[in-house]
């Protein structure tokens, strides 16, 4: 039966071919748009994540207490071994050892006497390490202005904010000055190999970045971190999961009577990023909702049409002898090949062109430079983002929406009387 | 009555009086048994962190308050690290950058080596009698010894601790404990001493103790002084900045 109506749909054309061009490419639309919305908002979390929080964080309860005051003498300690075992016990998540400092950059002049001096935010990222993804979750090839990603332990990158305020150039040398993780006094010479631009606003307008190794030397940290970010591989932030993972985490790990504990927070748990995350979550689902609506409304206006244009035929197999009910099924089965075809062919579509614009992204950068002395974070490239849902998600309207459609045309069927089939179609 | 009311009236304003004298003495007394023409010390410093203790352990020459010199002696870390007080300027010298370095603006409120000591401490080394108005607030028995509290009130602008509260043994002349201030009066820095010896004739503390009571679960930084001689000739070659690298 299914491979009869499928012959009649392929061979009259004008039952097939418009129907299911119509559904894939509004499938496609469908699967797309939420996957680029969902990339967009995770392409915003990722950036909070890779500077300040990853998608889980673990620091000791005493520096989670206190965290705006960079204590590192509350750093974590032993941190090889805990990145070992967390990789073991949550492999769907890299670790990977954090240090953020604050002090001074000092300057020298040719004679070594101070030039410039300026506050400094630095961050130790593990950059040498075999297999580490630091590099390409910062984009460093993509944000390097001059010069080279660091290649040594005392080699650093400047953002170009910093080097403009402090008259710094690719090449110099540059000591900080701060406190180590006992908070003594503590001088290290840095050289600059490369500036950076995150363009993102402020963030990076006292940034530096070096790697962990210079950073524990000039801090005096050797197996100690600030904190250790997690990161799931697909870099996708799935907000349950992380709170299920930092949840199970504290409640078994962690030791609440011990300060210096390892304590985990999930990216939602840093500054008002829990709002944010909702909001988020909410804006998804109602725009999301709306444009479900309105393509389910399309398509079963299309479903209806379709039964409604047909009026003509189901009059005349009636009049041949088919039952209401075998007309009636035999649309609906029809709807439903027609439906699926355009789902299939459309979700594929639709996923193939996300998951192009995931990999490559939409270049907003000039745009974006507009905004780029206001506070906010925000990214330059747009991502789209393929998660599981999208694989189903086109079913709704694509099969759901146009059956209905049918159905409802179709009713008509039953209104009609055999008694006055020949006289309408006589007319 | 009348009498005996006039007579009590001339010798309340008499004893009035004297303790108003007396506050200045007792000012000048410890200024001149905590500073001198010149110093040559050797201490160590134990900064108790939150998680371990440290030991540092320097050589310090001072020459009045406008000169000081200080080289750090261990841990490894630390040795040869110098700094060096010019007036109201300060330098650093680290061995491992080899650079020398002026700090200043903010950084002066940071701490020196870890401790609960931060340089605009090391930096108000004036005598209490130039920056302060002081009153005396009553007496005390502390440990069996006698104590005069006093309060002291900056009467000069941006020092670190516009108020202080001191309790001072009416033996040594030497303030016991101390509570330092902010503008806000809010409690800031409290430091005790203890050990107190005779040295060159004069009373001197053997132990410090400092406690920035800002820093939560702080457990003070003490400061003991190993050996320490009043009055030697430093030549004032010790005082320049090219005495840093050497």
């Amino acid at each position: 039966m299914i491979k009869f109506l499928t012959k009649g749909l392929l061979r009259d054309r004008s039952r097939s071919l418009f129907p299911v061009l119509v559904i894939t490419l509004t499938v496609a639309m469908v699967v797309f748009a939420i996957g680029f919305m969902r990339g967009t908002m995770n392409s915003l979390f990722l950036d909070t994540a890779v500077v300040f929080s990853g998608h889980e964080k673990i620091v000791t309860r005493a520096y989670n207490e206190e965290n705006q005051l960079l204590p590192n003498d509350l750093a974590l300690l032993d941190v090889d071994q805990l990145v070992d075992e967390l990789g073991r016990d949550y492999p769907n998540y890299f670790w990977t050892p954090r240090i953020t400092f604050a002090g001074l950059l000092d300057v020298p002049d040719e004679n070594g006497e101070t030039k410039s001096q300026g506050p400094v935010i630095t961050l130790g990222i593990d950059l040498f390490s075999e297999n580490s993804r630091q590099a390409e979750i910062w984009e460093l090839d993509r944000v390097l202005v001059e010069g080279q990603i660091p290649q040594n332990r005392d080699d650093a990158l400047i953002s170009t904010k910093l080097a403009d305020q402090l008259d710094l150039a690719v090449g110099e040398t540059v000591t900080f000055i701060g406190s180590t993780m006992d908070n003594a006094f503590t001088t290290y010479n840095f050289n600059v190999s490369g500036t950076f631009n995150l363009r993102k606003g402020q963030t990076d307008k006292q940034m530096m970045l070096v790697d962990l190794s210079g950073a524990r030397l000039a801090l005096d940290m050797d197996n100690a971190a600030s904190a250790i970010f997690g990161f799931t591989h697909s870099l996708y932030y799935d907000d349950e999961a992380a709170v299920a993972l930092r949840t199970h985490y504290n409640n078994t790990i962690s030791d609440s009577l011990d300060i210096f504990s390892p304590f985990m927070l999930a990216l939602r748990d840093g500054n008002q990023m829990g709002t944010m995350v909702d909001v988020s979550g909410a804006m998804i689902a109602i725009m999301g909702g709306i444009f479900l609506v309105v393509v389910m409304v399309v398509l079963w206006n299309m479903g209806l049409m379709n039964g409604l244009r047909r009026y003509g035929e189901v009059g005349l197999r009636l009049a041949m002898g088919e039952s209401k009910g075998q007309v009636y099924r035999s649309m609906i089965s029809e709807a439903v090949i027609i439906g699926l075809t355009g789902t299939v062919v459309g979700t594929g579509i639709g996923l193939a062109l996300t998951y192009y614009v995931q990999e490559n992204g939409i270049d907003y950068t000039k745009g974006m430079e507009a905004l780029s002395n206001s506070s906010m974070v925000m990214p330059n490239i747009f991502f789209a983002q393929v998660t599981p849902d999208l694989y189903y998600i086109g079913f709704i309207p694509g099969v759901l929406a146009t059956v209905l459609g049918t159905m409802l045309a179709g009713l008509a069927i039953y209104k009609r009387e055999t008694a006055q089939l020949f006289k309408e179609l006589e007319t | 009555m009348i009498r005996i009311f006039i007579a009590l009236l001339f010798f309340t304003f008499l004893f009035g009086q004297a303790d108003e004298v007396s506050v200045q003495d007792i000012i000048q007394v410890m200024d001149d048994n905590l500073n001198a023409k010149s110093r040559v010390m050797t201490s160590k410093m134990i900064v108790h962190g939150r998680r371990t203790s440290r030991t540092i352990e320097s050589r310090n020459w001072v020459v009045g308050i406008d000169q000081a010199f200080t080289e750090y002696l261990s841990p490894p870390r630390e040795a040869g690290t110098k700094m060096l007080k010019l007036y109201d300027k300060l330098w650093t010298y680290s061995p491992q950058t080899d650079r020398v370095i002026q700090i200043s603006g903010h950084m002066l409120r940071q701490s020196v080596m870890g401790s609960d000591m931060s340089y605009n401490d090391m930096m108000e080394d004036r005598p209490l009698e130039e920056l302060y108005e002081a009153t005396l607030e009553g007496s005390v028995l502390i440990d069996g010894r006698d104590h005069w509290i006093m309060h002291l009130e900056a009467k000069v602008k941006g020092l670190s601790y516009p108020k202080r509260r001191a309790w001072i043994d009416k033996e040594y002349l030497l303030p016991m404990k101390e509570e330092l201030y902010g503008k806000s009066g809010k409690l800031l820095k409290t430091s005790t001493m203890d050990g107190i010896k005779k040295v060159q004739g004069r009373w001197f503390p053997s132990r410090f103790i400092f406690k920035d009571e800002l820093k939560r679960n702080s457990k003070g930084t003490e400061w003991h002084i190993d050996d320490i001689e009043f009055d030697v000739d430093i030549p004032e070659s010790r005082f320049s900045k090219a005495k840093l690298r050497k």
